[in-house]
């Protein structure tokens, strides 16, 4: 068999994701520690101030970079959530409920953000627009899935539910991102783009584009460290787990 | 160092968001750990009562 694909169904046994997550935690939390500290620097400290917003705009650097988490572990989290309703994989149950936490985390963050950037910049810490409704609906279906997946005892059963409810809410996602264009909005549209040129200056945008990657990363990182506990709780009576019960036992004298 | 926290007047508000950021992913990165800690002696227990049933005639 093709090595990639061998390693990818050995990565689906909950013992061998255990350890393997484990391995790689530390990397990947130093990795996103490193280029959030970078990246933090460029931005509070090397970045000038922006010639309308002044200081105020490097709130820029914690929202936006939340923001396209909010809707990337959405996407990871539906995609995940298709994967386990289709194919029954029981990691992919664990990754899309372990991601819920983290992006709604990362959603609370772009509307609290937001809303210190709002004040200031346009006078007001809400409106109820476009681009901040769908945001805050976007919260609302994570909590959706987080509620619904505890309010169901069997744990792979709740998964499934919460899962659909994840894929049906991915309508969401194209409403959120094009908001700022389908309607007329108090929200600023894009200053970043993937395709061409971005209206942004370079000094002001390397300090973005490394706190996106170090957000990445970071949730990578929660993401393997979730699952690992989740799936310590699935397997809870599983050899393996109560092996390493065992060894992990402190000692009593 | 001053005119740095000052932010040119906006630190009520920049410092804020980059609170919350810092807590949120704080508290999310804890998280995992507590529960991982707190499973492991829930197995435990349940290890040691299955243990002392059995060595109970």
């Amino acid at each position: 068999m093709n090595p990639l694909i061998l390693w990818f169904h050995k990565l689906g046994s909950p013992p061998y994701f255990y350890r393997f997550a484990g391995r790689w935690l530390p990397w990947l939390y130093t990795l996103a520690l490193i280029a959030g500290v970078i990246g933090l620097y460029g931005g509070l400290v090397i970045a000038p101030a922006d010639y309308q917003q002044g200081d105020s705009f490097r709130i820029i650097y914690v929202h936006v970079p939340c923001a396209w988490m909010s809707l990337f572990v959405y996407a990871f989290m539906a995609a995940n959530g298709f994967i386990a309703l289709v194919w029954r994989i029981k990691l992919s149950e664990t990754l899309a409920m372990a991601s819920a936490p983290i992006g709604a985390a990362f959603t609370f963050i772009t509307l609290v953000s937001g809303s210190l950037w709002g004040k200031p910049m346009w006078g007001t810490w809400w409106t109820w627009d476009a681009r901040l409704t769908s945001e805050l609906v976007l919260l609302f279906l994570y909590f959706g899935v987080i509620g619904l997946y505890h309010a169901i005892e069997d744990t792979r059963q709740a998964a499934r539910a919460a899962a659909f409810l994840a894929l049906v809410g991915v309508v969401n996602l194209p409403i959120v991102h094009y908001s700022v264009v389908w309607w007329n909005t108090l929200h600023q549209g894009s200053t970043v783009s993937l395709m061409g040129q971005s209206k942004i200056s370079a000094s002001m945008l390397w300090p973005l584009l490394t706190l996106t990657f170090a957000t990445h990363v970071y949730f990578f990182a929660s993401l393997l460290a979730r699952s690992r506990v989740a799936l310590l709780e699935l397997e809870s009576g599983k050899e393996w787990v109560r092996a390493l019960a065992s060894a992990t036992e402190p000692n009593h004298a | 160092m001053h005119e740095f926290l000052a932010m040119g007047g906006y630190a009520g508000y920049v410092w804020p968001a980059y609170a919350v950021f810092f807590l949120m992913l704080l508290a999310d990165a804890l998280a995992p750990l507590w529960q991982r800690r707190r499973s492991l002696r829930d197995l435990r227990a349940r290890l040691a009562r299955q243990a002392a049933r059995k060595s109970t005639p």
